[in-house]
């Protein structure tokens, strides 16, 4: 077919922030999925609740200052976290470094922190039916809490090279986006793991 | 200026004709050799990758049927022994359902969307090229295990009890469960990918209803996959840490449940339904708009029914469950979903009837197989609202009629509209037409042998015969039925070799196509055949629903994209309106050493769950390897 050039978009910018980006909506898109993963697993755990005349099994519930310590820690953690996005915006390296260190640092403080909860739950997976889903729910957002501590790692180390170009500072909004969905999520969590059980 | 600058200034508008074509092939080719294959981002290799792929699965899973109708074919027959059988029918079902009818769909999403929608490549194609070889690697391991004697047995839902470490000891069931997660990870991969190509890629002016109805499908679709796999993977893992490392989620002697597994599967598998047939919706709709010579009726109509047959097919999953002893208010209430979700899926024939009605219909092979979906779908939705019915359904739960039933619903909607849209798009991918004598040949016999093999299972689960028994005695009178179904079944698979036969041949003594040999609407017709590793030598820019039908002669088009790097033009999500000039990934062996080293942690946790920690590394290692900037062009804009 021949071809008409009607318009012209050589002026546009080579990379955008937010749902203007490709990368944005990735985001999203993998937190949805994720996020329905946690809601399976709940649904599964509300389940398991129901079925047993009684919960937890077997087990005392869970010890309850490392989950509450975590869920300080991670409300806290959204300060930072919201300033690492606007010096990202303004395309501030210098107090882009930094803060993506100070992010790193909170992210090791709640896998430490994570460790402690896992030896506070006061079952094991193989005791019961309780036991299992507790454990599988805890590791699953682990799983989510450490693959934004090595993202964020490694985005701190690239922002040090000279690859540190202006379209890797919505790489680190995306990052801040994403930690805000670890968040978000662990405090369904928290209420179910640490709290259910004491209903 | 120095000529690196004027390089790196170097735009789609100061080049014309050829010499744009040949840059833009320069910067968008795979690279040449082996190597360079391995590296393939372009969506249009990875994607004949993944169709050729799904449909050698095809291949052997239909062998897996016909081993199965010889053994049935008459009564008491030892053919096949008992446990073979029940490796068969489990590796049939897996291998339909998880390594052809899924992928084959979202495998035609990744060849065609981006062409649908007018864009230079899928978004992140490197994920694109990382979710084929997940899905090779899957399929590969089951069926290597299965060669291996050691192919699941246990059914293609795997329930618990039966598939617990009590009562299947050996490494079966968890090769079944982990090949679940090697082709969920491909599936969900794809879906963001596909979601993003839609929403962000579009060509200008392609605003929300001026989106062709195949991509609307695809799209649905892969929400649905979005929404739907996270739970399979659920239960894939609980059963696999059961029995690897005691947990009791599904042993009831420690508070588990067996029905938790039936709900987490269920939950699943019923938007699966809709994940396969919502695709061959859309490959009917751009056929029949093609054929009909007018666009299909009530474009709204179409889209809002596949919304609502998405969002409806996760208010069903119970309806598998009908048998399991549900409260009185449970039955009902998903007896009424079951019913209602034929009413957007009856809406859209009537579209597709008014369509045909109204439009001058030319009757070539494509069409030929939408017509016989529309017959053999309808009769499979016939006996679906028949199973709706909890009584009807405890009756024939778990016999011929259900196997009846589903293979009228997913051969009728999927592998008959697939079979349309392989003659449809051929001549696009291959830039050869496929034979259409041969092609008519192929339409009537898999449509008379498809009913020839299908319809007495309907008789023979009403008259008793159970679903998944190895063999029969002669006292049963199930002997003739049965036959008939094998004799059906042997014709029918004599018909995909007449589409193979038609593929080899076309391949070589093909008519040219041209670039629009149907005379078709949409933007993947604006371009060669088979397209250029670029697509489009300028992105199109779109003013009508049906572009090429709007004006069959000028292409307008959107200039100032980079002709030296991989460059995608990103769009507003409602308006189509351009916003950035995004960098596209070049080629990368990453994915591909991404892929080895998540599967040797897959397979290596089947033996011991340390795998997960020694697996873990080498994964983080690959994914710094793969977003590692290389300083191209494309990661330092």
């Amino acid at each position: 077919m021949r071809q008409t050039i009607v318009r012209n978009v050589s002026d546009l910018p080579t990379y955008g922030f937010g749902p203007r980006s490709g990368p944005w909506w990735g985001a999203m898109g993998f937190m949805a999925l994720e996020g329905m993963g946690f809601a399976v697993a709940i649904g599964a755990y509300l389940y398991l609740y129901a079925v047993n005349p009684t919960w937890p099994i077997g087990a005392p519930p869970p010890d309850l200052w490392p989950g509450t310590a975590a869920t300080v820690l991670y409300l806290l953690s959204i300060i930072p976290n919201q300033y690492t996005n606007r010096v990202a915006h303004r395309q501030d390296l210098a107090k882009t470094r930094i803060c993506l260190i100070m992010m790193a640092l909170i992210g090791i403080a709640l896998l430490v922190l994570r460790g402690f909860e896992f030896a506070h739950l006061n079952t094991r997976w193989d005791n019961s039916a309780y036991g299992s889903i507790v454990w599988l729910i805890l590791g699953l957002h682990t799983a989510h809490l450490a693959t934004d501590l090595g993202d964020t790692v490694v985005l701190a180390v690239l922002m040090f090279t000279r690859h540190a170009k202006p379209r890797r500072f919505s790489d680190v909004t995306d990052n801040v986006f994403y930690w805000n969905f670890v968040v978000l999520a662990w405090l369904p969590l928290y209420v179910l793991l640490d709290w259910v059980p004491r209903l | 200026m120095s000529t690196a600058a004027e390089e790196r200034n170097l735009r789609d508008d100061v080049l014309n004709g050829f010499q744009l074509t040949r840059q833009l092939e320069r910067v968008w080719r795979t690279p040449s050799g082996f190597l360079g294959a391995l590296m393939s981002v372009d969506h249009k290799v990875v994607g004949r990758r993944y169709i050729l792929t799904a449909f050698v699965f095809l291949l052997l899973g239909g062998i897996l049927a016909a081993l199965m109708r010889i053994q049935l074919a008459g009564p008491e027959k030892t053919f096949l022994s008992a446990d073979k059988y029940n490796q068969i029918f489990t590796m049939h079902g897996s291998t339909m359902m998880f390594l052809f009818a899924v992928p084959v769909m979202e495998a035609f999403a990744v060849y065609l969307v981006p062409l649908m929608v007018g864009t230079r490549n899928i978004a992140f194609p490197r994920l694109n090229a990382f979710s084929y070889w997940m899905f090779l690697f899957g399929g590969a391991f089951l069926w290597l295990s299965f060669l291996l004697n050691v192919g699941p047995d246990v059914g293609w839902f795997s329930y618990v009890p039966l598939s617990n470490l009590q009562f299947s000891p050996s490494k079966r069931t968890d090769v079944w469960a982990q090949m679940i997660t090697f082709t969920e990870v491909a599936a969900l991969a794809v879906a963001v990918e596909i979601v993003v190509t839609v929403f962000k890629q579009r060509a200008p002016g392609m605003t929300l209803d001026r989106i062709p109805l195949f991509v609307w499908a695809m799209l649905v679709t892969a929400f649905l996959v979005m929404f739907a796999m996270p739970s399979v993977m659920v239960a894939s893992t609980s059963l696999i840490l059961d029995r690897l490392v005691n947990t009791r989620f599904y042993d009831s002697s420690s508070g588990g449940h067996p029905l938790l597994w039936q709900h987490l599967f269920w939950f699943f598998g019923h938007p699966e339904v809709y994940i396969i047939f919502i695709p061959g919706t859309g490959m009917v709709s751009a056929i029949l708009a093609t054929f009909a010579r007018r666009p299909v009726v009530g474009y709204p109509i179409v889209i809002l029914s596949l919304i609502a047959t998405g969002l409806l097919s996760f208010g069903l999953w119970v309806h598998h469950m009908f048998v399991t002893g549900l409260p009185q208010l449970g039955a009902g209430l998903f007896t009424a979903s079951s019913m209602l979700i034929a009413v957007p899926s009856g809406l859209q024939i009537f579209c597709w009837l008014a369509t045909l009605w109204d439009g001058r219909p030319i009757y070539r092979t494509p069409l030929l197989f939408v017509i016989g979906f529309i017959v053999i779908f309808v009769l499979g939705g016939l006996s679906g609202v028949m199973v709706a019915s909890v009584p009807i359904d405890t009756q024939v739960h778990d016999t011929y009629f259900v196997v009846a039933h589903f293979h009228y619903v997913l051969i009728g909607g999927a592998v008959f509209p697939l079979v349309g849209a392989v003659y449809y798009w051929f001549p696009k991918i291959a830039g050869r037409m496929l034979s259409e004598r041969l092609g008519q040949w192929n339409f009537w016999l898999a449509f008379i042998s498809f009913n020839v093999a299908f319809f007495p299972m309907h008789f023979l689960g009403l008259i008793g015969m159970p679903r998944r028994v190895y063999t029969y005695t002669a006292d049963m009178d199930w002997a003739h039925l049965n036959l008939v179904s094998s004799v059906g079944s042997f014709l029918f698979a004599l018909s995909f070799a007449l589409l193979l036969v038609n593929v080899i041949y076309s391949l070589r003594r093909g008519e040219l196509a041209g670039d629009n040999p149907w005379n078709a609407s949409t933007l993947e017709w604006a371009t060669s055949s088979p397209p250029p590793p670029q697509n489009f030598d300028r992105i199109p820019v779109v003013k009508h629903r049906d572009p090429l039908w709007a004006d069959s002669e000028i292409l307008p088009v959107a200039a100032g994209l980079s002709a030296d790097r991989r460059e995608v033009l990103v769009t507003s999500l409602a308006e189509a309106e351009p916003q950035i000039r995004e960098a596209s990934p070049e080629p990368s062996i990453w994915p591909l050493l991404t892929a080895i080293a998540t599967a040797i942690f897959f397979i290596g946790s089947i033996f011991t769950p340390w795998a997960v920690l020694w697996g873990t590394p080498p994964i983080a290692v690959a994914l710094i390897g793969w977003f590692w900037p290389t300083g191209s062009k494309e990661d330092e804009s």
